[in-house]
């Protein structure tokens, strides 16, 4: 290879097709001088290269594996116009703070990918190449999708307009809880925290990911009682109410099958689990689509891959495929509860799941600039270790559009189900409402929160049995950013 | 009972000062406000009547604090609600809607039933008011 090297650019074509190994920059994966088109897609990796790789060979690499590349030169390249399928690796830079980590930018053309297909997007961008040897780790940190590729997708069957207007719930956040204990209980018992917990206020109960037909509870014993307190609670207060029943299943068939049902007898949202797979994920959408269903998404298992900072795919981009494949509520973190969610990092989902186009914003690990072209928005999920003397913190940064979810804080009220659930509701409006009136919650939330709880006992006792709860750990998923770095 | 739909049904209902606080706040983010009623409270009535079409250039909260009077006092025994309107490119809906006015008495609803079979059953609510025709509702 010293020949290619002493010319330091391409080789000739004869010489880069001789059989045998050479370095992946050399090959055509690395182009410091590339400038990206509006169509490709680009993809921003953390790479932890091994002792003695540089960065752009192995950002070179990553581009190879994740595009044309294979270990060896193979001549059949030259039976395609190969340059434009090769992904190009344009630009490494340190990450601020962390020896031995690079931002490696590569794109990639939009020829390389199937249209409306997160199967054929992960195989490519994530399918063989976060166990490539000269790499330490790997992380998938963020990505643009070309306008032209988001309008291959579908996107949400529902999105947060058009969810609002069926329920006729404006002006604030919606309220949830998942049915508690997770398992065990009866379809019958079951059904009573469900009634119990929507006519004392909440807009919505949820199966837990897990709560799929087992010996004691089927899915279709579950289905009918949960429908029934649904319909009750519609009574009994003369609001919209709904249930995310869970068809998660071993199989499509299974699934549709569920999904039947629950439509036969009225339900308005389907749930579904993320561990399914995305190419289920998209079927279930394109069935909530024909059947005007919301479709609730639950993010089992991302933990596994999107917690570490060095090796994974962030959630961010995991956020910005669902919304492509088109799930209409996705748990996105809560800041303030008990489970994973640094306040910036948790802001950038939202920000990607919910508005039409996201700005360049290092602090909240949004690299790219993007535009969903019109794509619904998604509802983010705030769930996991929340109770009512939070609202004002969970107002403040998470804002209108997202549903709040108390389980423990709902059904772990002293004086029962209901009264969790109206304590959460009085709550909430009147967090919304000081806000409206120009009050400067983050401070005197507290206050409101004491105000309320003067007209409504339920308040006062969730007030007075959480006060004191609170998750205050170290966030392992933060942004790596210099603060003054000006937008890509 | 007490019919919960509407941003803040779970106060204790609202003083003219907060309704105008609230409408104040609409109207400084450009949204149009409107005044509905009806006496047909059903979760899934879209269609309230329209008092007067929503108030795109009115930015004034005492102007618009008349409308919701003059509507209150046409329609004391009906339900009034106060919407704001945003017509931002990708919202184009609803940001805020709240009941400001409710009748004395209100009866709820019932819940019939229609067993089918595999012990499923089709619901339907129903408003006991709406047994009566329209404006001798809540009379």
């Amino acid at each position: 290879m010293g020949k290619l090297e002493q010319a330091g650019g391409r080789p000739e074509a004869r010489e880069r097709y001789r059989a045998g190994v050479m370095k992946y920059a050399q090959m055509g994966y690395w182009d410091a001088g590339y400038v990206p088109k509006d169509t490709d897609l680009i993809a921003l990796f953390r790479i932890t290269p091994q002792e003695g790789v540089d960065p752009e060979e192995a950002a070179a690499a990553v581009a190879g594996e994740s595009s044309t590349a294979t270990w060896t030169v193979v001549w059949t390249d030259r039976l395609t116009a190969c340059e434009r399928y090769r992904a190009k690796a344009y630009r490494v830079d340190p990450v601020p703070g962390a020896a031995g980590q690079y931002f490696a930018y590569i794109a990639y053309d939009l020829a390389l990918f199937e249209p409306g297909s997160i199967a054929n997007l992960t195989a490519s961008i994530i399918g063989n190449v976060f166990g490539f040897k000269p790499l330490k780790a790997l992380r998938l940190e963020d990505m643009r999708l070309p306008v032209a590729y988001v309008k291959t997708f579908d996107g949400p069957p529902t999105g947060i307009v058009v969810e609002r207007e069926r329920l006729d719930k404006f002006g604030r956040p919606l309220l949830g809880a998942t049915v508690k204990p997770k398992l065990g209980l009866s379809g019958k018992n079951y059904g009573r925290v469900v009634y119990e917990a929507l006519k004392g206020g909440l807009d919505f109960t949820k199966d837990d990911e897990n709560i799929n037909s087992q010996p004691f509870m089927h899915w279709r014993d579950r289905f009918l009682y949960c429908m029934e307190a649904v319909n009750r609670a519609q009574a009994a207060t003369g609001e919209v109410k709904g249930t995310y029943l869970n068809v998660t299943a071993g199989t499509m068939e299974d699934m549709y099958e569920r999904a039947e049902l629950a439509k036969e007898l009225g339900s308005c949202v389907v749930m579904i689990d993320l561990v399914i797979g995305y190419t289920a994920i998209q079927s279930m959408s394109k069935w909530a689509r024909r059947n005007d269903m919301i479709l609730h998404l639950h993010r089992a298992g991302h933990s596994t891959y999107t917690r570490q900072k060095t090796h994974g795919v962030s959630f961010r981009v995991i956020s910005k495929w669902m919304r492509l494949a088109g799930v209409d509520h996705i748990h996105a973190g809560t800041v303030v509860g008990k489970l994973e969610g640094d306040p910036n990092s948790v802001q950038g989902f939202y920000n990607v799941l919910r508005e039409d186009h996201n700005a360049v914003d290092l602090q909240r690990g949004l690299f790219f600039e993007q535009d969903w072209g019109g794509l619904r928005k998604v509802m983010p999920v705030a769930s996991g270790g929340i109770h009512a003397g939070q609202m004002h913190q969970l107002l403040h940064y998470l804002g209108e559009d997202v549903v709040l979810q108390f389980g423990g804080g709902t059904i772990g009220h002293p004086m029962g189900i209901a009264a969790g659930a109206t304590a959460n509701r009085v709550a909430l409006e009147a967090m919304v409402l000081a806000r409206n009136e120009g009050r400067d919650i983050w401070n005197e939330g507290p206050r409101i929160l004491e105000q309320a709880a003067r007209h409504c006992t339920p308040l006062k006792q969730a007030l007075d049995t959480w006060k004191d709860v609170t998750f205050d750990y170290a966030s392992t998923d933060t942004p790596d950013f210099v603060p003054t770095a000006t937008a890509a | 009972m007490r019919i919960t739909q509407g941003t803040f049904s779970f106060l204790p209902d609202l003083t003219d000062a907060q309704i105008r606080a609230q409408i104040e706040y609409c109207l400084g983010r450009g949204w149009a406000v409107s005044v509905e009623y009806t006496d047909d409270p059903h979760p899934r009535n879209a269609y309230w009547e329209m008092y007067g079409m929503p108030m795109f250039d009115l930015k004034d909260a005492a102007g618009v604090m008349a409308e919701v009077d003059a509507c209150r006092k046409t329609f004391p025994d009906h339900y009034v609600k106060v919407n704001a309107f945003d017509a931002t490119l990708g919202w184009e809906s609803l940001r805020l809607s709240f009941i400001v006015n409710r009748p004395k008495k209100e009866p709820g609803f019932g819940l019939l039933r229609e067993e089918g079979a595999g012990r499923t059953q089709r619901y339907s609510v129903r408003a006991y008011a709406t047994e009566r025709p329209e404006g001798e509702r809540y009379t």
